[in-house]
């Protein structure tokens, strides 16, 4: 992503939440579980965290898309969830703005949560867990762009 | 051309030391993976081979890895401490940040020629105590907890030849620094003896229609209309009811932010800048290091012309704790 696109911070409008909320949602739940393997595969998660994710059921809502995932990590696997029986042990809801500027890393997880633009539900320690997880990961997509003020 | 202080940045991911050097940190300070640091959360921190690379990473570019062990030796568990110290100096880390007096001396023993910091939890407030670390243990440099007037941390500068690094932006808790307990008050378990504060096992976030419940080992912390900015889950940052009244008993969430006086500490002769925050992202170390720099790039040339720039606060005021910020004990005018 080239550095000087800034994310802006927006919202959906009402509509697209409902009209997404009757759509399937096992697309979504697919896609996200492809990118995490896709992590997997080159190695960018790392194994000693991850062994603390066996097991456990996590669900990723768009709020202004209507849009939601549940997936599991087993035996070395992230896998879909498509009709989860239990309340998720770590949820994260928000908008879709939020999630894109923390992917980007434009903005910090903390801020976002502190400014209730982010909003994590569950064991607090998974969701730790999870958090340095992805913040130790070097993407390669965006590790050559960072802004630098220095002259 | 004045000379600067160094700035000093937190890593607690390979991400984040690389972009605290990227944006112009002159030292990254780190710990390891275990409860000898006092960031001691799941996920966070170096095994030895990203410690390796982080300082092949930051040597490649003349930066300086600073390593925090920080914490106090538990009864029966000295050796540990004491081969974090050793890792440490195997790893080339360029100075070690200690706490404790018996590992001072184990290190100032063990490996003479490693140069050593007292750290912020080391607690030593006045240049008697910094001296008597200095003569003993032979400290290069001594952290400042954050309880000093501007005025104090010059009188201490003026009575040392220890180099003396003062904090310039980040969360502030109660400042009992190394000596603080309410954390295991409330769930047994403290910097002091696990290397975390009011560590995410105990902490529950509970959502409830119009309100978002913190509880601490279920202690209640404080709640959050949906619209209120919330805060960390500590003791020290709760509301509670007093004599009937509802409010912060103990202290208000902020952020320390030093750029207003930032041409007076240059000028009593600072001799680094310390930025809180390794359990902060990559993000926030870009956000909060390029910041300082701009703002300590420009008093190269003299601070006459120094003024402070809108967007420079705006950028830490939106990664501050509680979105406030106070120059904390450095501004004191009543004696």
């Amino acid at each position: 992503m080239n550095s000087s696109f800034i994310i802006p911070k927006f919202r959906l409008p009402g509509f697209v939440a409902r009209l997404g909320q009757k759509l399937p949602q096992w697309p979504h739940a697919l896609a996200l579980v492809a990118g995490l393997n896709a992590a997997l595969k080159m190695k960018l998660l790392p194994e000693s965290e991850l062994a603390l994710l066996e097991d456990k059921l996590f669900r990723v809502r768009i709020l202004d898309t209507g849009g939601e995932a549940c997936y599991t990590y087993s035996n070395g696997l992230f896998r879909p969830v498509f009709t989860p029986q239990r309340e998720p042990d770590l949820a994260f809801a928000a908008h879709l703005s939020a999630y894109l500027q923390l992917l980007s890393r434009q903005e910090d997880p903390d801020t976002l949560f502190f400014n209730r633009e982010l909003e994590i539900t569950g064991d607090t320690e998974l969701g730790l867990i999870v958090k340095n997880m992805l913040d130790a990961v070097e993407w390669p997509k965006f590790s050559a762009g960072l802004p630098v003020f220095r002259h | 051309m004045t000379s600067l202080p160094d700035l000093v940045c937190p890593a607690g991911s390979l991400p984040a030391l690389k972009a605290a050097v990227d944006n112009g940190a002159d030292a990254v300070y780190l710990g390891f993976k275990n409860d000898t640091n006092a960031r001691n959360f799941a996920g966070l921190n170096f095994d030895a081979k990203t410690m390796a690379e982080g300082i092949r990473y930051a040597h490649g570019r003349g930066r300086e890895i600073l390593l925090a062990i920080n914490t106090f030796p538990q009864a029966g568990r000295t050796a540990d401490w004491q081969k974090a110290v050793d890792a440490a100096v195997d790893q080339g880390v360029d100075a070690i940040i200690l706490a404790d007096i018996g590992l001072l001396d184990y290190a100032r023993h063990s490996h003479p020629s490693q140069r050593l910091h007292l750290s912020v939890q080391g607690s030593a407030t006045s240049y008697e105590a910094i001296n008597f670390c200095q003569r003993e243990f032979g400290i290069r440099r001594a952290v400042l907890p954050r309880v000093l007037t501007l005025a104090q941390v010059e009188n201490v500068i003026k009575n040392t030849t220890v180099e003396i690094e003062v904090f310039g932006f980040g969360s502030l808790c109660v400042m009992n620094e190394g000596r603080c307990w309410l954390s295991s008050y409330a769930c047994g378990e403290s910097p002091n003896t696990v290397g975390a504060c009011s560590p995410a096992k105990y902490v529950k976030w509970d959502k409830k229609p119009g309100v978002m419940e913190t509880r601490l080992n279920g202690v209640l912390i404080d709640q959050f209309g949906d619209d209120e900015p919330a805060g960390y889950p500590t003791l020290c940052k709760g509301r509670f009811e007093v004599q009937g009244e509802t409010y912060y008993a103990l202290e208000e969430p902020t952020s320390l932010n030093v750029l207003e006086i930032l041409p007076d500490i240059l000028k009593i002769g600072v001799r680094a800048i310390k930025v809180e925050g390794r359990q902060r992202s990559p993000t926030y170390v870009a956000q909060v290091t390029r910041t300082l720099r701009a703002a300590l790039d420009s008093l190269r040339d003299g601070s006459e012309r120094f003024h402070v720039k809108p967007a420079w606060q705006a950028e830490l005021a939106k990664v501050s704790e509680g979105s406030q910020a106070t120059l904390g004990a450095y501004s004191r005018p009543w004696r």
